[in-house]
């Protein structure tokens, strides 16, 4: 592993950011240890909790500028999952808002430097897409029986092609919590991985270390947007699979 | 080079050896109970503030002001109302105003109309009886005229009769033949 | 200058620098989005606004493969 420890001062350990340590010292890690993640989980909470609840204390009717992002970001949600899935969504609101709250506050808070970012764990992003592909099993199941199948039976392809389509939509369908979980996981890990092999470069080249310095702007900017769009895509997406369970072969 | 590869992997291996899993720490399963552990924690938490105290309150907020505007909305069609019907009170008032001042202009107009016509009626009455007075007086007048012509006449007669004949002056033949010439 | 090391992760870290190809592939399907975006948008630009959420989601899921390739990489380069 050339690139982790080389010469000529390049010291880059882009992974490092990633390792989940107890948060109190120690090398014991046992499920309830709390570590690193926790701390910057628990941050998450606080931040959502500061927008959309200690934001929202006065309810104002001409609101306030942190009253109003609130507002914004709930309708935001709101009409997205109206609009996917129609009125019948909006019972599983309050979980699609969860979720997106949750990315969305791990995904920013992570590009503070120093901070750790919650969802490029795999085991955080795989639970995540795991409950999504699992809700909406059981939902598709509870709610249609039988009729759920037809996600899987595209009525109006040619009769012919509707087997080959049915394997090719029931192996998408399996492999949606991967590219789903991956998706987020990946893109929040290469951002901060490119980040920090920019940094690792500033901290070489002395008067030139500018350029990374710059560079990690452009990066930075960036991730802010990449930020906002996987916490949305997540979002999304999980209301599209949500779809198939309320309306199957309604597409 | 390859004294530096060499180190290279030393260096790894210690780092490894330190219990700091350089590689890619997201694949070490030994973190995963406590990472899900944490992760279901902080989305109870987390669905739970939703749930029951963001979601109802900006629920509350929105529909409050989405009902705000429209009682607003509703005020000002009121008040559009209000001042419709205002405008046309006045428009009635300024009607009604003109009506009645016609009307007491015609009242005037005609109660000035009697005054003159009973005046005029008064005139013509007092016009009418002098005009009578006048004509009984001219009519005396003319009669005290006639008489007196007649006795002129009749004494001039009787003169002239007595200057002529004394014998025939019979007064009263003269004054019989001269009343019938005078009225005829 | 002999060369020593270990066979097994020359092979790794040359498949780690073949998987990075496949970002070219996410960079091709990026550009093909956008492109088609923006020249439907020129078209009719009152239509372009709402559609750029789902250009966004297009993007993604070009992007995925890319970050797909990249987690490729890393775990030929780490995960042994």
């Amino acid at each position: 592993m050339a690139s982790d420890v080389a010469e000529g001062g390049f010291n880059i350990q882009p992974m490092e950011q990633f390792v989940i340590k107890p948060l109190f010292g120690g090398h014991e890690l046992n499920w309830y240890t709390p570590t690193n993640m926790t701390l910057w989980m628990g941050i998450a909470i606080l931040a959502a909790t500061l927008l959309l609840i200690v934001g929202t204390r006065r309810r104002a009717i001409v609101p306030t500028r942190t009253q109003s992002i609130a507002e914004v970001f709930y309708s935001f949600v709101y009409r997205m999952v109206e609009d996917i899935n129609g009125t019948a969504g909006l019972k599983y609101f309050p979980y699609i808002l969860t979720l997106f709250t949750f990315v969305l506050a791990a995904n920013s808070l992570g590009l503070v430097p120093y901070s750790f970012t919650t969802t490029s764990q795999a085991a955080i992003t795989v639970t995540l897409a795991l409950t999504v592909f699992l809700s909406v099993t059981i939902i598709g199941i509870i709610k249609n029986g039988p009729r759920f199948l037809k996600v899987f039976w595209i009525d109006s392809a040619p009769l012919a092609l509707r087997p080959v389509l049915a394997v090719i939509e029931i192996i998408s369908y399996f492999v949606r919590p991967v590219s789903h979980s991956i998706r987020l996981m990946g893109n929040m890990m290469a951002g901060h991985a490119v980040i920090k092999v920019f940094a690792g470069f500033a901290g070489a080249l002395g008067v030139f270390a500018v350029f990374p310095v710059l560079a990690i702007m452009g990066v930075l900017a960036l991730e802010v947007i990449v930020a906002f769009i996987q916490a949305y895509v997540f979002a999304i997406l999980t209301v599209i699979y949500m779809n198939d369970a309320l309306h199957p072969g309604g597409h | 080079m390859a004294s530096d590869i060499e180190m290279a992997k030393a260096a790894g291996e210690a780092v490894k050896e330190a219990g700091e899993s350089v590689g890619m720490p997201q694949l070490d399963f030994g973190t995963y109970p406590n990472q899900i552990f944490w992760l279901v924690v902080t989305l109870v938490i987390l669905f739970f503030l939703m749930k029951r105290i963001a979601i109802p309150r900006i629920a509350a907020i929105l529909s409050e002001r989405q009902g705000a505007i429209a009682s607003d909305l509703e005020q000002a069609e009121e008040m559009r109302r209000k001042a419709v019907e205002a405008e046309q009170a006045y428009n009635q008032a300024l009607a009604d105003a003109r009506a009645e001042a016609n009307r007491i202009i015609a009242e005037a107009k005609a109660e000035i109309q009697k005054d003159v016509d009973a005046a005029t009626a008064r005139a013509e009455a007092e016009i009418a009886a002098k005009a009578a007075e006048s004509e009984k007086r001219i009519a005396e007048i003319r009669a005290g005229a006639m008489e007196a012509v007649e006795q002129v006449a009749r004494d001039a007669a009787v003169e002239i009769v007595e200057l002529i004949m004394p014998s025939l002056a019979d007064a009263k033949t003269i004054e019989k033949a001269v009343a019938a010439r005078v009225k005829g | 200058m002999a060369v020593t090391g270990d066979l097994v992760q020359m092979g790794a870290l040359i498949g780690a620098g073949l998987a990075c190809t496949g970002m070219g592939g996410a960079a091709i399907g990026i550009g093909h989005v956008v492109g088609n975006y923006l020249s439907g948008a020129l078209r009719n630009p009152s239509a372009a606004a709402g559609q750029t959420a789902t250009m966004f989601i297009g993007i993604a899921f070009a992007e995925a493969m890319g970050i797909f390739s990249f987690l490729i990489a890393l775990l030929l380069m780490y995960a042994q």
